[in-house]
């Protein structure tokens, strides 16, 4: 172990929410200059965790130690005063102020000075975050987005820096750019605690891993002693049939057809979808990659109708023109969607599951009389839908609220794909899913491309776009390219097209 | 710091529980507020709660005086499921009364039994115009629906001012703004009951009323329509998804609660008052809307509640003139009593945390 002064510990942390140990009894230390990572499925108590040692939680029982000292954080501002800085998952920038606003209206005062601007220049030259303190942030991309909450931190000299998922949202390039930037910081004698669900960059960027399950930590492990499969049987405790993933091919005369879509911009946050043309057969799948914010809510909603373009034969299904058919009327067609945000969008969190089955079935005759709901009939349709694909339910016909995003994600999934669609529109599908969740609801993806039906995946995750599509394509403000075999392109080259060059 | 956090399930004998902690609660408070005011506090609560209904026909007064009520206020559900804001429901109201008073005006010597089903059809018809107003804006112009719709009901009571006045007004009426009396087939009739008699001033409007309370509740809670409503109010993305048209719902609920205050409107008129004058409704409109509240949105709960907001109106008359207790008072008392009623309501479904443990911001 090269690093042998503690910066931080954590000793038997435990924070209890309601009923629900969050954390249970979390050991945890971060040496001084280590890249360490915090691994563990969504909900085994990552975020917790960095929330307490942020302040912004307390914990129930245990010690967070400081330089050998037992601490008190009494919240972020007292972390950072500690020399504590933290990277959100979800920036916090005002799009419409510049970068050097940005920055200024986020520091204490006695760290405002003139020379700000000359400051930032200097910490993006030192560590390679290319910025311009001048541009207005909806100009920037997300990776420049997060260069400046980086920096934003870095103004304030910390010791630790917590990063929450950093790479999420970035292309392939972005990535290796950040590690770049990580490794300097390391290397400057600043400690990072990068949070991640994913096993390659442990591996490649941190030196060792602290695993959590169900807010339990499992173990802390030096990462160059294990690969990224013995990593996910530590997260997830059990081993993951990845064979499930193979797909066979077969063609059938389901098509979709796109000709020329557009799609003005309705307003300066949102992207101009520009002459969009694609076509896809029924036993394929096709991936459409990009990093989140170009065009990919905006095609989605053109896709399941909730924007419906004015003009003609844009949107083509099996010789029917259904660009100006609703939502409702597009089911009628075959067609399934599931929406990015599962709460709010593709379910209302307030209702149970049987009213959220008939949220989407609502055009089926059998589940309404005369516009009496027929209560009975969806009630079992989603008892049905719960056994089938293996929604985890606290009781009968729970509300939506009440179940874990996998869950609520399997009950979705199963929900479109029992309708047995010609066409599943999906978008992150498996966005904040468990492992377990994911590799079911990839398989049930799957199944129904083998059994004939188009599929359309939106994803910002590359591994799954490569893991499920047959044919791939790249949004990128607002156009798409071209489709490329999956077996005849590389991660390198749908990496570049995401960054915008070609 | 001082948290709520929903509970995880909700037992169904504490919300029946609940509404008699919070009655309980509020005579503790109106024993102590009377006393140091200096009235006998159990006489005070005698006026205000028990006073009002000791007889059969002060009962019946009561139900006629939360007939309006319950009315309109299972209509405005509907809005305020979806997440339209009408307060206008007092111009809607007056609208309704015009309308069906231009038909009982019109056939003041007939003796048709076809007339009233006519004239309440017209009163919805003209609920619904007045509220349709506020709707077509807002979907058209994107214009805010509490201020058109408020400000229109000060429209319609200047409206009816104007008619009664002048093109309306009974030559033989001494000058006073009032209409000729309607016909007698225009007319709400007493409940009669064989060997009992008339109970009070108790009219057949309020089984209407209480008929429309449970259509309504069984529309929303059981229909395509109600559900459209309840999605639309609950995430307008989710019922965009879903395929439902928020214009179409925006029309569908103005149309419902202006429809039902219209009706409340030739109820009041043809049960009550017999012709139209400058006032027809003492705010009901408005009361309404606390009524739709404290029945959490329910129709059906619209019942009980628009009884509670009833009784509160009366016990607050009562206790004026028996005890002469300052109107001020009883309007404390009666926001007391709402006041325990929502926040019952609210504890019901939600935990309350104290944590005051130092640095937790």
């Amino acid at each position: 172990m090269p690093h042998t002064e503690v910066l931080l510990s954590g000793e038997n942390i435990t924070k209890i929410f309601g009923d629900f140990k969050a954390n249970d009894n979390v050991n945890f230390s971060i040496s001084k200059g280590e890249i360490h990572a915090l691994l563990g499925e969504n909900g085994a108590g990552k975020s917790t965790f960095v929330k307490i040692i942020y302040g912004l939680l307390k914990p129930d029982s245990g010690n967070v130690i400081w330089k050998n000292e037992i601490i008190e954080i009494n919240g972020p501002k007292h972390a950072r005063e500690l020399g504590i800085g933290m990277v959100f998952q979800h920036f916090s920038l005002f799009e419409a102020l510049t970068v050097l606003e940005n920055i200024s209206l986020a520091l204490p005062e006695k760290n405002q000075s003139d020379d700000l601007e000359k400051r930032i220049e200097e910490i993006s030259n030192e560590y390679g975050l290319q910025i311009d303190p001048k541009s207005r942030v909806f100009n920037l991309s997300v990776g420049e987005q997060q260069r400046v909450e980086i920096i934003r931190c870095l103004l304030q000299n910390p010791e630790l820096l917590i990063m929450d998922e950093p790479t999420s949202v970035l292309t392939p390039q972005e990535i290796s750019k950040l590690f770049e930037v990580l490794e300097k910081l390391s290397k400057s004698g600043c400690s990072i605690l990068f949070i991640t669900h994913k096993l390659e960059e442990v591996r490649s960027l941190t030196s060792r891993a602290t695993i959590l399950r169900r807010g339990k930590n499992v173990s802390t492990v030096a990462t160059k002693d294990h690969t990224a499969k013995s990593f996910s049987q530590m997260m997830v405790g059990h081993e993951i049939n990845t064979n499930k993933y193979k797909k066979i091919k077969i063609e059938n005369e389901n098509l979709l057809k796109i000709n020329n879509l557009s799609r003005p911009a309705q307003n300066q946050f949102s992207v101009e979808l520009k002459d969009i043309n694609f076509s896809v057969r029924g036993g394929e799948i096709l991936g459409i990659a990009g990093i989140a914010g170009n065009g990919q809510s905006e095609l989605m909603e053109a896709l399941t109708g909730e924007y419906l373009s004015i003009e003609a034969d844009k949107i083509v299904f099996n010789g029917f023109d259904i660009s100006n058919l609703k939502p409702n009327e597009r089911r009628k067609h075959g067609i399934s969607f599931i929406p990015e945000e599962r709460i709010g969008h593709a379910t209302v969190s307030s209702f149970n599951l049987s009213e959220n089955f008939y949220l989407t079935d609502y055009i089926n005759d059998n589940s309404s009389n005369y516009g009496i709901i027929n209560t009975s009939f969806n009630y079992e349709n989603a008892s049905n839908i719960v056994n089938e694909y293996d929604v985890r339910v606290p009781h009968n016909n729970p509300l939506a609220s009440s179940l874990s995003g996998g869950n609520l994600q399997k009950f979705i999934v199963g929900r479109e794909i029992s309708r047995k669609p010609k066409l599943l529109v999906a978008s992150q599908p498996t966005w904040g899913v468990d492992v377990g969740a994911a590799l079911e609801i990839r398989s049930q993806i799957i199944k129904i491309a083998e059994q004939g039906a188009i599929v359309i995946i939106i994803s910002q995750d590359l591994d799954e776009i490569f893991l499920l599509s047959d044919l791939i394509s790249v949004i990128y403000n607002g156009k798409l390219s071209k489709q490329f075999d999956k077996e005849k392109v590389n991660l390198e080259k749908i990496g570049l097209l995401m960054g915008g060059s070609s | 710091m001082i948290t709520l956090s929903p509970r995880s399930n909700i037992s169904f004998s504490l919300t029946l529980l609940t509404p008699i902690i919070a009655i309980f609660f509020t005579l503790v408070m109106g024993l102590i507020i009377f006393s140091f005011l200096g009235y006998d506090p159990l006489k005070s609560l005698y006026y205000f709660f028990i006073a009002p209904v000791s007889r059969p026909d002060q009962v019946a007064a009561l139900a006629v005086k939360a007939c309006p009520l319950i009315l309109i206020a299972s209509g405005l559900v509907f809005c305020y499921r979806s997440n339209i804001w009408n307060i206008g429901a007092e111009g809607q109201l007056v609208f309704g009364a015009i309308f069906s008073g231009w038909l009982a005006l019109n056939f003041l010597e007939s003796n048709s039994f076809l007339l009233l089903p006519c004239m309440m059809l017209v009163a919805i018809l003209g609920g619904m115009f007045w509220a349709l107003i506020p709707a077509i804006l807002k979907i058209r112009f994107n214009t805010n629906e509490i201020l058109v719709s408020l400000m229109l009901t000060y429209v319609a009571s200047l409206f009816i001012d104007f008619l009664v006045r002048g093109p309306w007004r009974d030559p033989m009426s001494f000058g006073f703004p009032l209409t000729p009396t309607y016909s007698d087939a225009a007319l709400i009739d007493r409940v009669y009951i064989p060997f009992v008699g008339y109970i009070g001033q108790l009219h057949y409007g309020v089984f209407v009323a209480l008929f429309v309370s449970v259509i309504l509740w069984f529309v929303l809670m059981k229909m395509l329509p109600g559900f459209k409503i309840r999605v639309t109010g609950e995430s307008s993305s989710a019922a965009i998804f879903a395929g439902f048209n928020p214009s179409h719902v925006t029309i569908m609920v103005m149309c419902i609660s202006g429809g039902t205050a219209g009706l409340a409107g030739m109820i009041e008129v043809s049960a009550n008052i017999g012709q139209l004058q400058p006032n027809i409704s003492f705010g009901y409109g408005f009361t309404a809307i606390i009524v739709a509240f404290l029945a959490r949105l329910n129709p059906l709960a619209a019942i009980p509640a628009g009884l509670i907001v009833a009784l509160a109106e009366l016990g607050g008359d009562s206790v004026q003139i028996s005890m002469g207790m300052p109107k001020v008072v009883t309007g404390v008392f009666k926001g007391l009593l709402l006041l325990s009623l929502l926040a019952g309501e609210t504890f019901n479904r939600y935990h309350i945390k104290f944590d005051f443990k130092k640095g937790n911001k």
